[in-house]
């Protein structure tokens, strides 16, 4: 089962990877666009995802998968928390205030709508 | 950066599984998010200048294992669970504490690798 968390893992790290690398492509600005949109999207479909394993929809198994390994690996804290120290260090205060608080409040929400829709 | 993700996501499960939450506060991934954010803010500085890493190793750890040992999609998760079950002052506990700390120790991370 553990190896499940592994696997998804791997994924979401990579597609985080590529999906950062095709946003940041297209976004020339100096906020952190390509991380942004991957936790929100990721905290979306995990939300879903806890509705579905809480209603029993899904398996335990396909929870570990995508649910803690890929969504999990998908999304990130990590670079989120060194990004903004990269907004302080270069006195972006403003840009790094909203990276944080719409981070939070959009990730927030984004979970409780997955977590709601059904 | 696969096997990293692998790795990292891996060891977010057992440490995961390890530490129970404290009266219902997400210590795991509490615990998780801020090691994390020490670790990185230590990794790509200390690799920036004085360590040489081939860029596919550096990435390996950093976006690999760093990136998929942290969640941000948990921690959300589990505050809405926490707004759920009407434990505000928990709630706020969790998010302040992960971003504060979690910004802190990136801090704590980047200045160690500086000085020494």
């Amino acid at each position: 089962m553990e190896i499940l968390v592994g696997i998804g893992g791997m994924f979401g790290a990579i597609m985080r990877f590529y999906i950062g690398k095709f946003i940041a492509s297209r976004t020339a600005s100096d906020f952190s666009y390509a991380t942004f949109l991957i936790n929100i999207s990721g905290c979306i479909l995990l939300g879903i995802l806890m509705n579905l394993y809480r209603s029993k929809d899904i398996s335990t198994t396909i929870w570990m998968l995508l649910g803690v390994g890929f969504l999990g690996a998908y999304t990130t804290f990590s670079t989120f928390g060194y990004e903004t120290i990269g907004f302080i260090e270069k006195k972006l205060y403003i840009q790094g205030g909203v990276y944080v608080l719409l981070s939070i409040t959009l990730g927030i929400f984004g979970a409780w709508v997955g977590m709601n829709i059904s | 950066m696969g096997i990293g993700g692998f790795f990292g996501a891996l060891g977010r499960y057992f440490i995961g599984q390890l530490i129970p939450p404290l009266k219902g506060f997400p210590l795991g991934t509490c615990i998780i998010n801020l090691l994390g954010c020490f670790f990185l803010g230590w990794f790509l500085t200390v690799t920036a200048k004085r360590w040489k890493l081939s860029n596919e190793v550096r990435l390996g750890i950093s976006t690999g294992v760093a990136g998929g040992f942290t969640t941000f999609s948990t921690f959300c998760v589990e505050s809405v669970k926490l707004i759920e079950q009407q434990q505000i002052g928990m709630f706020l506990l969790y998010i302040g504490s992960s971003i504060i700390m979690g910004i802190a120790m990136c801090w704590v991370g980047i200045r160690i690798a500086r000085e020494n």
